[in-house]
């Protein structure tokens, strides 16, 4: 056992971090989201009018909205690539196992900006693609819609949380015993049906992980619109930023981020329930 | 079974075997696992294949469930091809070591996932899984998760999961190894008894002699990939073919010496034999030599006199090690009969000295 002190001592700093940067910049957003700023002034008024803006200006219901979805459909395509990915290299890489892993891993060791850029170069009007396009004579003119949308937002997170989404999905495919799977083929189950009926379910856990990591982390992104969003691809978090900045509305800016943090947690609640409906140790 | 029209069947009889292995080879690689294999299972027999680990018993049962190819060689099973068919399609099943229980489903959905992948009539899946729990005793436990069951529960509902399909063959993966001594003992019991009522065919793995002499119609000893010896419990023991099948199933003693002019010499002990000239290697049972009290032998018996080195006290039995004068220590087992001492004399029956090849 270990002494009182002992422990005091340890837990102390990570406690004290936890407070002084986690804890206590939420409780002031969440303070901030009931003041209001008058004459470019801000004031300690209580009120609920950030709340109420939030709820009337449609502008606010559309970018959360398009925010909601762009984070869907990077979910959603994460998954696609993911978990395919996934299942072929825990079922059926052999021994190129090892390798294949180091290659969706090597991505993550890439900044996040030079992926941005790098998409920036591929999907603009004088980009690879497009040259490619005219060069093959698919296209005359420069396609637009590639760069500056919110096809582009997906595209670009997609490529970024597809490891994300890999990762959790592949280790819950390693753990599933073998001999289940083999249990399954020899009980009269082919391989679609063993598919749906035994690895599916038992990996469920790191679907889910994989799942919300990108949904989650889509939500609050604000790089990717910005680099490659344009005015269609804005999302929430882009709102929030001009609102702490070049607005100088902290108080909205703080509700709008309260709204999402209340709705990522209810999010990671019910996946966390789900993750533990669908786990059997 | 019949045996109407098998093309290139050659070990088809009036009774032909339900399951056949041809000249099956298996390489992982440049490992040579299984060297030529041929045996034949008669439909409602309990074959045992018995041997080490690493003896390539496993990979025989695998390569007739379906796991794995076979590299040359076939397997035939009712006058079928079955080495080529996928293993979902082949008409056996499979009791897994660590019983391989879908962890998701309740043992009632277990139980009934071989019917309903295979498209059994809805109708027909409760009462056949229900059915078959009965069959094991486990209906009290058919909306429970297989985690909260113990190890005899599962290996239970393993078997009721693999029965309920009715296969023509059960393949059995060590499946007692997991439980304890006890325990192990019961199944076995139940085992035997249930194979007898269902009447399927039976071709179980362990490595434990006692369990395939308590189950098995027939042994086949598996030794490095080959068969060293197939015969049923009794012979085996009573006749086994090799030094290795001696003293792998039971206890024994490995006498080597000579044959001269139909004498065989084994250090101080000498018989007469109708066999020719040349080295020999005899296995006598430790309860095959028995005291002497009177110092008489009969004609067709061996006499010797020896000094008790060392004595194991079993309860029923007594283990000797008695060395027979020249350095030679034998074992005996004597019925309890209270502490023994000092030079005696011994006697075994000359048919009792089995001649075995090395």
């Amino acid at each position: 056992m270990y002494s009182r002190a002992y422990k005091t001592i340890v837990s102390a700093p990570p406690l004290l971090w936890v407070g002084l940067f986690l804890l206590l910049p939420y409780a002031l957003m969440f303070a901030h989201s009931f003041w209001a700023v008058e004459d470019g002034v801000l004031v300690h008024h209580w009120n609920l009018d950030n709340y109420e803006k939030l709820l009337t200006n449609p502008l606010y219901a559309e970018v959360l909205f398009r925010t909601l979805r762009i984070a869907g459909s990077v979910m959603l395509c994460s998954l696609l690539l993911g978990y395919p990915l996934a299942y072929y290299l825990s079922f059926h890489s052999g021994g190129r196992k090892e390798l294949l892993y180091q290659l969706v891993i090597v991505p993550l060791w890439v900044s996040y900006l030079v992926r941005g850029y790098a998409w920036k170069t591929i999907l603009g009007s004088e980009g690879v693609l497009n040259g490619f396009l005219q060069y093959a004579h698919i296209t005359h003119e420069p396609v637009s819609f590639l760069l500056y949308s919110p096809f582009a937002v997906i595209l670009m997170l997609t490529h970024i949380y597809t490891p994300f989404v890999f990762l959790p999905i592949y280790a819950s495919l390693e753990h599933i015993p073998r001999p289940l799977v083999e249990a399954s083929h020899d009980l009269g189950a082919n391989s679609f049906s063993t598919f749906f009926r035994v690895i599916l379910p038992l990996s469920m856990p790191g679907l889910l992980a994989g799942a919300t990591f990108a949904f989650v982390l889509s939500l609050g992104d604000f790089l990717a619109p910005l680099l490659v969003g344009g005015s269609s691809g804005t999302m929430i978090a882009n709102i929030v930023q001009t609102l702490f900045g070049a607005v100088y509305d902290w108080p909205l800016g703080a509700a709008i981020s309260v709204s999402i943090l209340l709705l990522t947690l209810s999010l990671l609640f019910f996946t966390q329930r789900l993750e533990k409906r669908w786990s059997f140790k | 079974m019949s045996s109407a029209a098998i093309p290139q069947a050659p070990l088809a009889g009036a009774d032909a075997p339900l399951l056949e292995v041809r000249a099956v080879a298996k390489r992982f690689g440049a490992r040579e696992v299984l060297k030529n294999i041929s045996v034949n299972i008669a439909a409602g027999e309990f074959l045992t294949l018995l041997g080490e680990s690493g003896s390539g018993k496993t990979t025989l049962l695998r390569l007739i469930a379906g796991f794995e190819e076979p590299t040359t060689g076939e397997i035939w099973m009712s006058s079928e091809r079955l080495d080529t068919l996928p293993p979902h399609q082949r008409r056996v099943n499979t009791v897994f070591q660590n019983y391989a229980l879908f962890p998701h489903l309740s043992v009632r959905d277990n139980v009934a996932y071989g019917l309903r992948v295979q498209g059994a009539p809805k109708k027909e899946i409760p009462s056949r899984v229900n059915e078959a729990l009965a069959m094991v005793k486990m209906t009290e436990f058919a909306g429970a998760r297989p985690s909260l069951l113990s190890g005899g529960q599962q290996q239970r509902v393993a078997l009721a999961r693999a029965l309920v399909n009715r296969p023509q063959l059960l393949l059995l993966d060590e499946p007692l190894s997991a439980l304890d001594a006890n325990l192990r003992k019961q199944m076995q019991g139940e085992l035997k008894a249930l194979q007898r009522e269902i009447g399927i065919t039976f071709l179980f793995v362990t490595h434990d002699q006692e369990e395939a002499m308590a189950l098995s119609d027939r042994i086949a000893l598996v030794r490095d990939g080959a068969l060293e010896q197939v015969a049923s419990p009794r012979e085996i023991y009573a006749r086994p073919a090799t030094a290795y099948t001696a003293q792998f199933i039971g206890q024994t003693n490995l006498l080597r010496g000579e044959i001269q002019r139909s004498i065989a010499t084994c250090g101080v002990l000498r018989w007469p034999v109708e066999e020719p000239d040349g080295p020999v290697l005899f296995s006598l049972r430790p309860e095959t030599i028995r005291l002497c009290a009177d110092g008489k032998r009969q004609t067709h018996e061996v006499k010797f006199r020896g000094v008790v080195r060392q004595q194991i006290y079993g309860g029923s039995s007594e283990l000797l090690e008695v060395d027979s004068g020249d350095g030679q220590l034998l074992r005996v087992r004597l019925p309890a009969c209270g502490p023994l001492a000092g030079e005696l004399d011994f006697v075994f029956s000359i048919a009792d000295a089995i001649r075995v090849l090395d």
